[in-house]
């Protein structure tokens, strides 16, 4: 078992990882409403996922195209999606917590149905 | 002896969301759960050491299948006013 | 030493695929269940690159770019649908 000190700092890596996204499944768990859930989930996911990836590539160094490709497309689409639920459920009008106090988006949503009837 | 135990848990929760797309009344619900089968079923099928038949279940089960379902729907939701 | 540590994150990312189905058995609305389809389909993203390791085959990776490519379109599919419509 002669492991260098590298692969052990890549498994480390894997296993802070791996950490991070049972605590984003907790937060998912223990969250009271949709926004929260959002906001706890795909942020510990997205650092998770991104922290295994980088361990493995110090594990197996060969293997950097692919793993750099599957990175890069992490970091791109995750907050993507998660931004895109966030709208969604604001459109069909899921309720918010009731000690929530302060919603800015109302405004922004005033204004730009106000451009959209003036351009009309 | 880890492979075996991640095979029986994947094949537990594949159990688990089937019985969820059944039994759901909201039918968006039970489109959803499909489609986690399908993906489910793509990393058992990657675990019996068979990429391309993954690929394949996880384009066809998880994307197609869940574009179509949501097409019907939406023609179906527009006819009935 | 390195293979054991990596059974133990093996362990821990099942323990998070568990807490998230109880979130899709448990969620009130349709949105609770479409976030926990996103995390559990990150999370065994994850989980495919570290069988890709166990197993030493790289082509293990592409099926994790397929998948991933997938689960986000379901995700923007689902959420355009509630929307306006596909």
């Amino acid at each position: 078992m002669e492991n260098s000190v590298i692969e052990i700092i890549g498994a480390v890596l894997v296993l802070l990882g791996a950490i991070f996204l049972f605590l984003g499944a907790l937060g998912l768990v223990r969250m009271p409403d949709v926004y929260n859930r959002i906001q706890a989930g795909t942020k510990a996911s997205t650092l998770g996922t991104f922290l295994s990836l980088i361990g493995l590539l110090l594990i197996i160094p060969a293997w950097w195209g692919k793993l750099i490709l599957l990175v890069i497309f992490i970091l791109i689409t995750n907050p993507v999606s998660s931004h895109v639920l966030a709208r969604a459920s604001y459109c069909i009008k899921v309720p918010m917590f009731k000690k929530t106090v302060v919603d800015k988006y109302k405004e922004d949503v005033v204004k730009l149905f106000k451009k959209d009837e003036n351009n009309d | 002896m880890l492979q075996i135990i991640l095979a029986i848990f994947l094949g537990i929760i594949m159990l688990i969301l089937a019985v969820i797309a059944v039994q759901n009344k909201n039918v968006v619900v039970a489109i959803i759960a499909a489609g986690a089968v399908s993906l489910f079923a793509s990393v058992l099928y990657l675990l019996l050491a068979a990429p391309d038949v993954a690929m394949t279940e996880a384009a066809i089960g998880s994307g197609l299948s869940t574009i179509i379902f949501f097409y019907v729907l939406n023609k179906i939701k527009r006819q009935n006013g | 030493m390195v293979n054991t540590i990596l059974t133990i994150a093996v362990v821990i990312m099942m323990l998070a695929l568990m807490l998230t189905l109880y979130r899709f058995i448990k969620g009130p609305t349709a949105s609770d269940r479409l976030i926990s389809f996103d995390v559990m389909t990150v999370s065994s993203l994850s989980l495919i690159a570290l069988i890709a390791k166990f197993s030493e085959r790289i082509i293990y990776l592409d099926v994790a770019l397929v998948y991933g490519l997938l689960s986000f379109l379901g995700v923007i599919i689902v959420a355009r649908y509630f929307e306006k419509g596909i």
